[in-house]
């Protein structure tokens, strides 16, 4: 019963989609050259020189025009834009301010710890969520559900960086079975990278997993108040043949969506979780860049962080669409 | 007997909406609990000093770090401080960070989302890809950067947190307006010979405010859970006055000697957000049951 089966309707999925996929590439490529000038607009907001106040008690008179010559500070801010941008578009986000080391290579070095930490949380909260979110919606109004609901709504109030620092006590200063901060690369030695990313991951991890729980059980809920899971049991299927033939598949697409959101969230968003467990991500380069008033830095992870979400919120989109026809249309 | 029908119900007064949400959010447990916590802690933000045992800044070098005890609920910190009357002293940072900050997002977004709803067109693509733009930052960061700009403090705070929940409120307000303007009684009003500026205030936006209700006490959990990580981070409320996140990065450095002066801190933001949840849930409920906002919010927070 697939509406590919109709003569004619792939056809015009095919359109919708492609009409759809450019659409919303357009809207994203507008955000991008929305966040562009906001982030553009960060440095020269700041009151006073950038660079001087980048220099500090360092200034250096040599360094210091070293430094205006290279962001371009002495022309018109239009012309500064567009080739702030146009290098930008390139790879080439300036240097630091602080080390003069190119600011791409600075956020390259920190994307693994960042991208192994949003995944090894978002595995955590999966985990969690999906069975938690189901087993509460298939047995609503059980004590049970009433104790995963009440789990899950101390985690979506916890914040994180108390909840690392309760980990950091228990589990390392207390118990003494994990370290408490710092990062192992994988190929140093993959036991260590194992078992410094436990704690930081837990933290996000299980904050993410209560609010994915949440929506979980909503969806589950939703499918299973149809009349199609009504018509199943009049066939006499199992409540778990029905959940697993009939209400997962239909409950999937509002799953998918606040599963990418969380994870554009977590792959940005998690700057404390870094702080607090030393570890070497673009969150923490960001805040530090901050203290040190070292703008280009931030400037080029605040663009970064903001071109990655916006890439997992384009995918997210896509795949809804995929998932659900109406949405191309609309 | 239809025409006694009708006669009945024009005769006998009508329940008043706000009568019948507050009698709904009654009934909800959770939200009457939320709303008692919040109640108290409303108490102790604005009488802090009068119940607080000790001054925020009493220092007693002796009595540094001991455990939680009679004299000293919460124990001391590092400098003999008690730690219950800065916990206690701190609500009212807090809430006023909560207040003030969703107080700005409100006043900034709702009129945005009303002239986007209402106008469409032009003036509506501009100002929601503006939104958008506001959007693509995760909400930390983007107020990070904001106070990066403006400087540490917590007025400072206060607008960056504002701006990050702006779009938020526009976004709701835009959609429930595009529901609300198709209605026949806005046709009516409009046929009528209502103004724009009528048929938006008189018309529009009493109906559309349960959804902006529910959405300002979420986001002043949100709001509040916010100001205590940039205060964490070192952002946000400066020493030596006591604020929860900067109470436990404080605390941080004498964990082992002293963890209840991390523990305290954590659990009052915890309670506080918590009770903000409950009665966002118990509105979003008896007012709007169909808003799934809560989770959609936090996915923008911390």
């Amino acid at each position: 019963m697939s509406p590919r089966s109709l003569t004619g309707q792939s056809d015009l999925d095919e359109r919708n989609m492609t009409g759809f996929l450019i659409r919303r590439m357009m809207q994203m490529a507008l955000a991008l050259l929305g966040v562009s000038i906001v982030v553009f607009a960060l440095m020269h907001l700041v009151p006073g020189d950038p660079v001087r106040v980048a220099l500090g008690t360092r200034f250096d008179q040599d360094l210091y025009d070293a430094l205006t010559k290279r962001v371009g500070l002495d022309k018109p801010l239009i012309e500064q834009y567009f080739s702030w941008l146009a290098n930008a578009i390139t790879g080439d986000l300036g240097v630091s301010f602080r080390n003069g080391q190119p600011v791409t290579t600075l956020i390259l070095e920190r994307l693994p710890a960042t991208v192994t930490l949003a995944l090894a949380a978002l595995l955590i909260a999966l985990v969690v969520a999906l069975p938690a979110g189901i087993i509460s919606a298939v047995r609503s109004g059980t004590p049970l559900d009433y104790t995963v609901s009440a789990a899950s709504q101390v985690g979506i109030s916890m914040p994180d960086f108390w909840a690392g620092v309760m980990y950091i006590l228990l589990f390392a200063l207390t118990l003494g079975w994990l370290p408490s901060s710092g990062y192992t690369p994988f190929s140093n030695s993959a036991w260590e990278w194992a078992r410094h990313l436990v704690l930081p991951a837990l933290t996000i991890g299980l904050i993410s997993g209560s609010i994915i729980t949440r929506f979980v059980r909503s969806a589950v809920l939703e499918a299973l108040n149809q009349d199609y899971v009504l018509t199943a049991r009049a066939k006499g299927l199992s409540e778990w043949q029905i959940v697993r033939r009939h209400v997962l598949p239909n409950a999937w697409i509002p799953i998918v969506t606040i599963v990418g959101l969380q994870l554009g969230f977590l792959l940005g968003g998690v700057v404390v979780t870094e702080v607090i467990f030393a570890w070497p991500g673009l969150g923490r380069l960001a805040l530090t860049a901050v203290k040190d008033r070292d703008f280009t830095v931030l400037q080029g992870a605040v663009l970064y962080i903001a071109f990655m979400f916006l890439t997992i919120n384009l995918v997210v989109d896509i795949i809804y669409a995929r998932l659900d026809p109406r949405v191309r249309v609309s | 007997m239809s025409g006694s029908t009708e006669f009945d119900r024009l005769a006998t007064k009508p329940v008043s909406r706000t009568r019948e949400t507050l009698q709904a959010l009654v009934a909800n447990r959770l939200a009457v609990a939320g709303l008692i916590v919040l109640s108290l802690l409303v108490i102790v933000g604005i009488f802090g000093e009068v119940i607080a045992p000790y001054g925020i800044n009493d220092i007693d070098i002796p009595n540094r770090l001991t455990r939680p005890s009679g004299s000293h609920w919460f124990g001391t910190d590092e400098l003999g401080r008690d730690v219950m009357s800065r916990v206690l002293i701190a609500a009212r940072v807090s809430l006023q960070v909560g207040f003030i900050a969703v107080g700005f997002a409100l006043v900034v977004g709702v009129p945005i989302g009303l002239v986007s709803g209402y106008y469409r067109g032009t003036i509506d693509s501009v100002l929601m890809r503006m939104m958008d733009v506001l959007f693509s930052f995760p909400a930390i960061l983007l107020a990070i950067a904001i106070l990066a700009v403006l400087g540490p403090g917590v007025g400072n705070a206060m607008i960056a947190i504002g701006l990050v929940y702006t779009p938020i409120f526009a976004r709701i307000t835009r959609g429930s307006v595009l529901v609300v303007s198709g209605e026949v009684y806005i046709r009516a009003a409009r046929s009528l010979g209502a103004g724009d500026r009528r048929i938006i205030f008189r018309h529009i936006l009493p109906n559309v405010l349960a959804p902006i209700i529910v959405q300002t006490t979420l986001s002043l959990a949100f709001a509040i859970l916010s100001e205590a990580a940039l205060s964490f981070l070192g952002l946000g409320v400066q020493p030596p006055n006591p604020a929860w996140g900067r109470m436990l990065a404080e605390g941080r450095n004498f964990f082992e000697q002293a963890p209840w002066m991390g523990i305290f801190p954590g659990l009052a933001i915890l309670v506080t957000v918590m009770s903000f949840n409950f009665v966002g849930d118990g509105l979003r409920d008896a007012l709007d049951p169909k808003q799934k906002s809560v989770i959609e919010s936090r996915g923008q927070s911390v």
